[in-house]
């Protein structure tokens, strides 16, 4: 019985680490990434007793403001929902096959891996 | 000699055709996305390729050189240091992910 729904939404952010970005590319691997997205999601429902997940993740040319990603978990109650949505971004982030490079003012970039995007999955490791 | 005649048959162990994938800003520094590589050098480990691939020099020495931040998987699978490659394998090496 869901009595629980939780969601997260990711944008192309129009300012990162001071540069303007006017568009934001996101390279994948294709077959990597979505094996790693399935293990992900199995993990959150390993670990919590959720009722389903959903991921989304676009890839391609994205104009800044655009959404990025979605994670959505349902749950019987909020605790876990929440829980497993966070772990599921946690992990996306540093372990799904994706990779971001930015058009700003001051030309075109690769987003370097943050360290507290590494800090934030590290936190789910018991 | 003991320690030459190992080295030479290690030298012999079977070539293996590998298929490698680079990917993001290594794809970029590199000039290539996917090469088929026929393996037939020094050791079988995913750090016994690093270590040919670093001979290039170039954008390979500097990218790959062991202080970097660059990730391995084989089969689409994250890989460490030690696994040993086999004839077929795709081995992708990418710098550290930035997705979400």
């Amino acid at each position: 019985m869901v009595g629980a729904s939780v969601s997260f939404v990711g944008y192309v952010r129009d300012v990162n680490d001071g540069a303007e970005v006017g568009a934001m590319f996101l390279e994948h691997y294709p077959g990597m990434t979505e094996r790693e997205l399935h293990a992900i999601a199995a993990q959150a429902h390993a670990r919590w007793p959720i009722i389903d997940t959903l991921i989304i993740h676009r890839v391609g040319e994205l104009p800044a403001l655009a959404q990025i990603v979605l994670v959505a978990v349902t749950s019987a109650h909020r605790s876990d929902a929440f829980a497993a949505c966070e772990f599921i971004m946690d992990y996306l982030k540093t372990r799904a096959p994706f990779w971001k490079r930015e058009r700003t003012t001051q030309g075109e970039r690769w987003v370097d891996a943050r360290d507290s995007d590494t800090a934030a999955a590290a936190r789910w490791q018991t | 000699m003991a320690n030459g005649v190992g080295r030479a048959f290690a030298a012999y162990n079977a070539a293996m055709n590998l298929e490698l994938v680079f990917l993001a800003r290594l794809r970029e520094r590199f000039g290539v996305a996917r090469e088929r590589l026929l393996w037939d050098g020094e050791g079988e480990r995913v750090a016994d390729l690093l270590a040919a691939l670093r001979m290039r020099g170039g954008a390979f020495a500097v990218e790959l050189a062991p202080e970097r931040s660059w990730r391995v998987a084989v089969n689409h699978e994250v890989v460490d240091l030690d696994y040993v490659l086999a004839d077929g394998d795709e081995v992708a090496i990418f710098p550290p992910v930035t997705g979400g």
